[in-house]
């Protein structure tokens, strides 16, 4: 019972602040939505019994990539200018093809025969367990994709010497 | 009614379908990414909800009961290095067409 009322009202602040970040007019308050369902989505882990999902949601998240977006806001200037528009014009195209997946995705869930069975939710230690043996290899793989996109990103944004 | 795995996935779907319309109609770059984040995000909720109610006993590697949770620690992961990237782009469009729309950014195209 508990875990229904969580779950709506996660899932209404989740729908609603990703509406209201891909429709707010001005892009800063549009990254402030953002991390709200940043947040929202991290009370969904919970309600899931992933509770280290949700702490990494949070901290990498809305710790780092909201943040990271909210800085490139503010170092990329003039797009407060309200006389351009904030969206292009394909905008009917886009909600009919998003609501047609929607309604495809519905059905597809609907229609799938799932094979549910209350699964007991792992704990961190047994996370961390498989993460260092079953899955060593992908996690050091990981590491180094995350150092190249880190040089590639400081390569990309540095300005050119002339 | 129970809440149960149905509920998540339309909930992920609709999330996704948020996101893919977010990055279908903004002309901010900065805003495409944005759309580009939660549908990551949809993803992330599909496979946490997988991981908690389906029974996998029977299925290759369904021994591993963390696959899921583990599958969306390198989702974040990937998607924290596609954020670095993307966002090291849009930098460096704004320095070179002083605007980061994306309609006006048509340099290679034919």
């Amino acid at each position: 019972m508990k875990q229904t009322i969580l779950f709506y009202i996660f899932a209404l602040l989740i729908i609603v602040s990703a509406i209201l970040t891909v429709r707010m007019r001005n892009i800063f308050h549009a990254g402030l939505f953002l991390i709200l369902t940043f947040v929202g989505v991290a009370g969904l882990y919970i309600t899931l019994d992933a509770e280290f999902i949700a702490g990494v949601q949070v901290l990498i998240y809305v710790g780092a990539i909201a943040i990271l977006i909210l800085f490139a806001v503010m170092l990329t200037q003039g797009i407060y200018d309200k006389t351009q528009a904030a969206t292009n014009k394909q905008q009917f195209g886009a909600l009919v093809l998003s609501v047609i997946l929607l309604v495809l995705l519905v059905l597809i869930i609907m229609a799938t025969e799932w094979i549910t069975g209350n699964q007991a939710a792992p704990s961190i230690s047994e996370l961390a367990i498989d993460l260092m043996r079953k899955f060593a290899l992908p996690f050091e793989i990981v590491s180094v994709v995350l150092l190249a996109a880190l040089l590639g990103a400081v390569v990309i944004a540095r300005k050119e010497e002339k | 009614m129970m809440v149960g795995l149905i509920h998540y996935l339309i909930l992920a779907a609709i999330l996704f379908c948020i996101g893919l319309f977010g990055v279908l109609t903004r002309r901010n770059a900065i805003g495409v990414l944005m759309g580009l984040e939660l549908m990551f995000n949809a993803v992330n909720i599909n496979l946490v909800a997988f991981s908690r109610y389906i029974n996998m006993s029977n299925l290759p590697g369904g021994q591993i009961a963390t696959l899921g949770q583990i599958f969306t620690i390198f989702i974040i992961t990937i998607a924290a290095a596609e954020a670095v990237v993307g966002l090291a782009l849009v930098i460096c469009i704004y320095r070179n067409f002083r605007g980061i729309n994306v309609d006006e950014v048509n340099l290679m195209k034919w």
